[in-house]
């Protein structure tokens, strides 16, 4: 079985002025399908740029980035925008809802976007509104739910098209510990159900829960749980 | 993603900031205002020009006495100077012409009119029973002058709705005797008051059958003939046919002027409907003006909403879609925009009709297709440069803003 990520040789770098500033070296990584990867490491380490990269946000300046086998650095546009919409779900520090949209309208949002039925839409969003405990919150906008019901509206969004993989920036970052807890738990119950599930953190515990933990440094991986490098 | 859920999206956006929204719909508004109620005026003043020219009769053609010409030499000129005169005969010679529907002969002078003791100058229009028609005139009682003979004639008189209140008062006019001149006419009918207008206002005018009238005032010569062509396409025709048989009838010499209502008509028409198209033309620079503040409006908006356009891209989002979203927002602001400026700019004509009831201030239905267009394009054309720098954002960069 093909791994689900595959990276060889990325770089990516940005020109700041007149310098170059390498966010990403020569990275080799193969990540399969179920697995929970934690990527730890200092700010500005890399680590957001990798999951930019992995979430079809960036581009790397040389290398080859293979998801699910298929070559995906040198897909067009529309071509990522529909990878993104299918296969990856984002969950992010500050949650990320459109203020005016209900919870309801937020998780049903990348189904408006790629064009689903709205009969179908609803039936998924009122299922996602229950297993995420969030029935009675469907018509609330965000700024009337709580930090942790923000989050759990943000995960709900990012797996309501199924995808096969969840990129997760800090996702408890802006979560006092009790929230940031349930909130893990939710997103490993999901890695449980064979979704793919990398989290970037710089908090060593939450790291620690995953399976696997790669740490980065200046842009390289420096250490790798399952691959001794 | 699908139209409904695009023009929800695009609706939501736009009424999530509504003094951004009031604003820019507003400036639309007043842009398209502008140009209805500047037509309104504009197309306004042209039909009243028309409509005081129309009363006088449609399709008319007019034949004077003498030609007015400037400069040339007639060889007619060197032996008689002085032109023939219009006749009753020349007058009945025209209903020949195939192009002429009607005709009626007009002799004018001034007399005295008595009844019961009751003096006054009138004006006397000799004519015959065409005349009410071509003129297109109301009688308010009684009938008018009686088909018949053009050279006889009953001696009966119709009078204008001013001289029956000076002479009658409260008294029945029809049926009494009145003297004009030294004949004694019976009133067979009462003119419809027309008020002011342009051209013989008929309040104050006695018409009696043309004969007696020539009789009247010693002479067989007519002050004009009036003609009504068979229709507005026929107006030339009718010129060309009564001035041939005039001539013919006046051993060739062309000494009558033929004027055509027609043709002072067309250049009111023409001047005023450019006047027209100039006032819409100012008025669209406010809408350029409004397409603009568009544009601006859009493109804080989409400074604004970076971290939403960088979410929507990490959620799928194609270009094509953001920018869609984008320009359907522009659009339907730009369209209600419009709708406002156009109740707007109706309710504004619909004041000026009410405070001048005589000036028909409709605006022009081309000026608000143009209008209601002009906007809608401005508003969708500034709206394409914010949406595609929509598109282009860099999602990284957009999500790290807060």
């Amino acid at each position: 079985m093909p791994a689900l990520i595959e990276l060889s040789g990325i770089e990516r770098i940005f020109y700041l002025g007149d310098s170059e500033v390498h966010a990403l070296r020569h990275l080799e990584l193969s990540i399969a399908a179920g697995e929970y990867v934690a990527v730890m490491g200092p700010s500005g380490s890399g680590k957001s740029t990798l999951l930019n990269l992995l979430g079809l946000l960036d581009h790397p300046n040389t290398g080859i980035y293979r998801l699910e086998g298929r070559d995906v650095t040198t897909l067009s546009p529309e071509e990522q925008a529909r990878v993104r919409s299918e296969r990856i779900g984002f969950v992010f520090q500050s949650f990320h809802l459109v203020p005016r949209l209900t919870a309801a309208e937020n998780i049903a949002l990348p189904m408006t976007l790629a064009g689903i039925e709205p009969a179908q839409r609803s039936k998924r969003v009122v299922q996602a509104l229950k297993d995420y405990g969030l029935a009675d919150r469907a018509s609330h906008r965000p700024d009337q739910l709580s930090g942790g019901q923000r989050q759990r509206v943000a995960i709900a969004r990012a797996t309501i098209m199924q995808p096969a993989m969840i990129l997760a920036d800090e996702p408890t970052g802006n979560l006092d510990r009790a929230t940031g807890e349930e909130v893990m738990r939710l997103l490993e119950e999901l890695n449980q159900r064979g979704v793919t599930l990398i989290v970037v953190t710089h908090d060593i515990t939450l790291g620690a829960r995953a399976r696997r933990q790669l740490l980065m440094e200046d842009g390289e991986l420096r250490h790798d749980s399952k691959v001794k490098i | 993603m699908r139209t409904p859920d695009l023009i929800r999206f695009a609706r939501d956006a736009a009424t999530g900031n509504p003094l951004r929204t009031s604003l820019l719909v507003l400036a639309m508004a007043i842009g398209v205002a502008a140009v209805v109620v500047l037509t309104a005026l504009g197309d306004g003043a042209r039909l009243y020009v028309i409509s005081q020219f129309s009363s006088l009769g449609t399709n008319l053609v007019i034949v004077l006495p003498g030609r007015s010409q400037t400069g040339g030499f007639n060889p007619g000129n060197a032996i008689t100077s002085t032109p023939r005169d219009l006749t009753i005969d020349d007058a009945q010679a025209l209903l020949r012409a195939s192009a002429v529907h009607l005709v009626a002969p007009l002799a004018v002078g001034t007399s005295e009119i008595s009844y019961g003791g009751k003096l006054r100058e009138v004006m006397v229009a000799g004519t015959n029973a065409q005349f009410i028609e071509i003129r297109r005139l109301k009688l308010a009682q009684g009938r008018f002058l009686p088909d018949g003979d053009w050279r006889r004639g009953a001696s009966e008189a119709v009078i204008g709705a001013k001289i029956r209140d000076e002479l009658f008062g409260a008294e029945s006019a029809l049926g009494q005797l009145i003297r004009v001149g030294d004949r004694r006419f019976r009133v067979v009918g009462v003119m419809a008051s027309t008020g002011q207008g342009l051209g013989m206002n008929t309040d104050e005018l006695v018409i009696v059958p043309v004969a007696l009238a020539q009789a009247m005032f010693n002479s067989n010569t007519l002050f004009r003939i009036l003609i009504e062509a068979n229709g507005r396409e026929a107006i030339e025709a009718a010129k060309a046919q009564a001035s041939e048989i005039i001539r013919q009838r006046h051993e060739g010499e062309e000494d009558v002027t033929i004027i055509t209502q027609d043709a002072v008509l067309a250049t009111f028409d023409k001047l005023l409907g450019t006047l027209t198209l100039a006032v819409a033309g100012i008025a669209a620079i406010s809408l350029a003006v409004a397409g603009i503040l568009v544009m601006n409006v859009m493109l804080v908006s989409v400074t604004q909403r970076t971290s939403e356009i960088g979410l929507l891209k990490a959620l799928g989002a194609t270009g094509a879609t953001i920018r869609s979203a984008f320009l359907t927002e522009a659009a339907m602001l730009s369209l209600a925009g419009a709708l406002l400026g156009y109740l707007l700019g109706q309710g504004g004509a619909a004041l000026i009709r009410q405070l001048y009831p005589v000036f028909p201030a409709y605006p022009p239905d081309w000026a608000v297709f143009a209008g209601l267009g002009t906007a809608l394009l401005t508003g969708i054309l500034f709206g394409v440069l914010p949406a595609r720098q929509a598109a282009r954002l860099d999602p990284v960069q957009s999500l790290a803003k807060r």
